[in-house]
């Protein structure tokens, strides 16, 4: 049904500054890509559920703002308990996709969505279905820091309470228990009741990352989340990202080609409102089936 | 569990799943957001139905007393049908009008400096000057005006036939000094808006400082300080607390801004509160041609800001 | 002019009277003596209403704000005695009634317009409530006393006949039914609030960042908790801010109230008695009064330009305020 258009490579803006080729050209840059996907595809080797059942799938997912057509017929599947990167120039879709996962595109106005994603092979946008369970058990993280107008504590607190717990001491738990798990216990345990505001961006992000995990989802999707910060907090929350992903099926959007190779099993490459090609990132990143991939991933395009 | 997970950083706690969240807890939250969300839209219906009843009932009242006369004849004593607001509704104009030449070019000129050379100590004290101004309630612009150029000019008078000097000086006086806060506030926004680069542009060419200001800036700021303009002219024109001590009133068409002059919130004023049914009728008809004017002048104010872009 | 040799042009030199530097320099004088002018008038403003209510502020002092008496005596032995209490509590309470009405309401509308409307109702349905803004007063005032009022008797009768003999309750509906009383200057007050405090409140809201909305959707909010929440306390203080303002409006709003109100000194708590106001006994009684009398309402006009300003740099406190949290909240 669906024609592809044939991609227009002309301008799609590589923000990547790392691959960047430079006076040695591209082979340099692939080289660099090469080795670290070397290193981190045998650490990522051990974890293998890639063949596992799948949390999430979509199925044919086409999208429409208005007149322009945004993702086209788009098919993946995530495995459970795995880190999948989307990967693709600006403007290509992913993030439009990874907000498709938990409706997050209900809030915009002429936004048509038509197709299949499940969870647990139930359909997400089946009618009837309640926006605020599918977002409880979907949990995300946005690309700016957006923690609430309130102290630490109550940002943590917000979702569990929504779900009708009361109980201070078990509050406390998890206020805790969620900033471990995001890495930022030692750095604010004083200053619980302080306003959030008072974060660095680092800490904020990492902050919206507990707040995330305070509500035990099962799938947590991240949108660019180190896109605003410096080189030592986005360490640290890819340090996160690998030790979460033992109990959380996470899909991350990255401009960040390093990132996707560093922390994902699985990498989908997105051009123009399509799926290219997903696949493992050991396989994406060292030997592509497509030409369009390969020529995204070796810094060649544009 | 899977065995090939690698070891666990300790740092790292087990997820424990938190305690089920029941339905009826599920249904109670639907239910709050559905039963709000009511409520808000209930409170929206609430706030419309007076702008309706207010328009209605002016709109069919006004009309019922709409004619010819009513322009161009002024008001007859209580008790005599016909007549008209004439005197009023020119009154008004003039007053307006010299409002206009006092307060636009004190706002206009007051604004730019805001603008231009304002970002100092003494900017940020006009600033809130213009804030108290525009907070004060206006019938004690009318006790402040009636106190400086109602009361010296009787004393200096002494006229028996008028004991107290009211005049359309003075009511311009007062309503000039209504728009300045309004007119200077604007002018500094919209003329902050415009970029620096257009200045810097100018005055590279060799033009001066007050000829790129009054040319390149005011004039690609124009629609914005139009449209302050003649909202500030719509906020006066309704204004009648700093009329009464002011202008006054008269039942006489009256063009000497000396003597004292009839508006027409003063005259709705008044007619609205006599026993009189006609001049209570009158009363609706003043107001339509009121909130006429006022609903034109605003819908020029938007007009102005839609073409500037 | 023709210079017979030609000079050497100077970076320094002046080549007439009216040169860059002078213009410059009168252009910036006049806009500054402009700007100028509204710090003299204010002052002046101050001053003067201080001047011409000295005679009356070394007669009564502070006590004039506690006494209840106003009497204006023809008697040259007896002198008058005039209070200002019946006045400022008729000013405080008939913008406590406005507000108790206006707020809810006024909120609703704009968490409404803000939020829940659907966008093509959006547009109109702001310009409207803004409308009913720049209707002036003695439009209200008219409308109040000629509809309103007579629509309110029914009402204000059977309060008076039913509501009079609960216990406490009763007292704000003792006496008779009036029509002009201060139920009928709270609800036309109230109705002249309304546009501008959900108008302000309506553009604070707006002003909440976007990701704000998402974060607590992405946690599972509820709209109305995403609302309830981050929304509104990221607008909480401009929302006071615009409440405030509103607060300042009504203690100053004179000419409805003086249409519905009814201008006489309130004798008692009841809301179906007729009462007045500062800014309503300044508009029936300043035109014709003399002399001592005129010096009192002087003072009264003093006492409500000390409440409205205070109330109004309270307001723009609040507002300042804001303004700093929102930077903190975009800062990264």
């Amino acid at each position: 049904m669906l024609v592809s258009t044939k991609p227009d490579t002309s301008k799609p803006e590589l923000p990547v500054a790392e691959i960047t080729p430079d006076a040695q050209g591209v082979t340099s840059s692939e080289r660099a890509v090469n080795q670290s996907v070397a290193q981190s595809v045998q650490e990522n080797a051990s974890h293998a559920s890639l063949n596992g059942p799948a949390k999430m799938t979509a199925e044919g997912v086409n999208l429409h703002y208005g007149s322009k057509h945004a993702l086209k017929s788009v098919g993946a599947a995530f495995p459970e308990k795995t880190i999948t990167a989307l990967i693709g120039p600006s403007g290509c879709g992913k993030s439009t996709f990874l907000r498709c996962l938990n409706r997050m595109n209900d809030l915009i106005d002429n936004c048509k969505i038509t197709g299949d994603i499940k969870l647990d092979d139930e359909n997400i946008y089946a009618r009837g279905v309640d926006v605020v369970q599918l977002r409880q058990r979907v949990g995300m993280v946005f690309q700016k820091p957006n923690p609430f107008p309130m102290s630490i504590w109550d940002n943590i607190a917000y979702g569990p309470r929504l779900r009708g717990i009361k109980n201070k001491g078990l509050l406390n738990e998890i206020v805790e228990e969620s900033l471990q798990g995001a890495a930022l216990w030692n750095e604010v345990k004083d200053d619980l009741k302080k306003s959030a505001f008072g974060l660095s961006g680092g800490q904020q992000q990492r902050l919206c990352i507990a707040r995330a995990m305070a509500t035990k989802p099962e799938v947590l999707l991240m949108d660019e989340p180190c896109s605003a910060l410096d080189p030592i907090s986005t360490l640290k929350i890819e340090e996160l990202m690998r030790e979460l992903r033992s109990q959380y099926t996470i899909i991350i959007v990255t401009h960040n080609m390093q990132q996707a190779a560093r922390c994902s099993d699985k990498t989908a490459f997105f051009l123009l409102g399509e799926l290219v090609e997903m696949d493992a990132s050991s396989k994406i990143f060292t030997d592509p089936t497509d030409k369009r991939t390969e020529d995204y991933i070796t810094g060649r395009f544009g | 569990m899977n065995p090939s997970l690698p070891v666990q950083t300790p740092s790292v706690p087990r997820v424990r799943p938190l305690p089920p969240m029941s339905s009826s807890l599920m249904a109670k939250r639907k239910l709050s957001d559905n039963v709000m969300r009511g409520l808000c839209l209930l409170a929206t219906l609430i706030a419309i139905i007076p702008l309706f009843l207010v328009l209605y009932y002016v709109t069919i009242q006004g009309i019922k007393v709409m004619s010819p006369a009513f322009f161009t004849e002024v008001q007859r004593p209580a008790g005599e049908p016909g007549g008209g607001f004439k005197h009023a509704i020119v009154g008004t104009l003039m007053m307006v009008g010299l409002a206009s030449c006092l307060g636009l070019p004190i706002g206009i000129l007051g604004g730019i400096y805001l603008s231009e050379f304002g970002q100092n100590r003494f900017g940020f004290v006009v600033r809130f000057a213009t804030d108290v101004l525009n907070g004060i309630p206006s019938i004690i612009i009318g006790v402040f005006v009636y106190s400086i150029a109602v009361l010296p000019v009787s004393q200096a008078t002494r006229s028996w036939e008028e004991p107290i000097t009211f005049s359309a000086w003075a009511g311009g006086l007062a309503l000039g000094i209504m728009m300045i806060p309004t007119v200077m506030r604007t002018t500094e926004e919209i003329v902050r808006l415009v970029p620096h680069a257009l200045r810097e542009g100018a005055l590279a060419l060799g033009d001066t400082r007050w000829h790129s200001t009054l040319k390149i800036v005011l004039g690609s700021a124009k629609g914005g300080v139009i449209t302050g303009v003649l909202l500030a002219i719509a906020r006066i024109a309704g204004e009648t607390a700093p009329l009464l001590f002011t202008a006054a009133d008269s039942l006489y068409m009256n063009l000497n801004p000396s003597k004292q002059t009839a508006s027409l919130p003063v005259r709705i004023y008044l007619s609205a509160t006599s026993p009189d049914d006609h001049w209570n009728a009158l009363a609706w008809g003043g107001a339509f041609v009121l909130v006429a004017m006022i609903l034109i002048l605003s819908l020029l104010a938007r007009y102005a800001t839609r073409t500037r872009a | 002019m023709i210079a017979s040799q030609p000079e050497k042009p100077s970076l320094f030199k002046r080549n007439s009277k009216l040169d860059a530097r002078t213009t410059d320099g009168i252009f910036y004088w006049s806009t500054f003596a402009f700007a100028a002018l509204i710090l003299i008038l204010v002052a002046w403003l101050g001053v003067q209403l201080y001047a011409a209510a000295s005679p009356s502020v070394k007669q009564f002092g502070l006590g004039f704000l506690t006494s209840s008496v106003w009497k204006t005596s023809d008697d040259p032995i007896s002198p008058d005695t005039y209070g200002a209490w019946p006045y400022i509590y008729g000013t405080l309470v008939s913008s406590f009634l406005a507000l108790l009405l206006a707020v809810p309401i006024g909120l609703g509308t704009a968490i409404y317009l803000a939020e829940l409307a659907p966008k093509w109702l959006r547009t109109p349905m702001s310009f409207m409530v803004e409308l009913l803004a720049a209707v002036p007063s003695v439009v209200y005032g008219l409308w109040g006393r000629l509809v309103l009022i007579p629509a309110i008797m029914p009402l204000q009768t059977w309060l008076s006949e039913h509501a009079s003999s609960i216990p406490v309750v009763g007292r704000l509906f003792s006496g008779s039914a009036t029509g002009q009383s201060m139920m009928a200057a709270g609800l036309v007050l109230a109705i002249m609030v309304l546009p501008f405090i959900s108008a302000v409140s309506r553009e604070v809201i707006k002003a909440v960042p976007p990701t704000q909305r998402e974060a607590a959707f992405g946690l599972g909010a509820t709209h109305w908790e995403a609302i309830k929440g981050p929304i509104l306390r990221s607008s909480r203080s401009g929302i006071i801010g615009a409440i405030i303002l509103g607060l300042a409006r009504a203690l100053g709003e004179t000419m409805a109230i003086t249409m519905v109100i009814g201008n006489a000194p309130s004798a008692d708590f009841s809301l179906l008695s007729p009462a007045a106001t500062l800014s309503s006994k300044l508009a029936v009684e300043f035109a014709e009064a003399s002399g001592g009398q005129q010096s009192a309402l002087m003072y009264l006009a003093l006492v409500l330009f000390g409440i409205t300003i205070v109330v109004n740099a309270f307001a723009r406190l609040l507002i300042w305020n804001m303004s700093r949290q929102v930077k903190g909240a975009v800062r990264l």
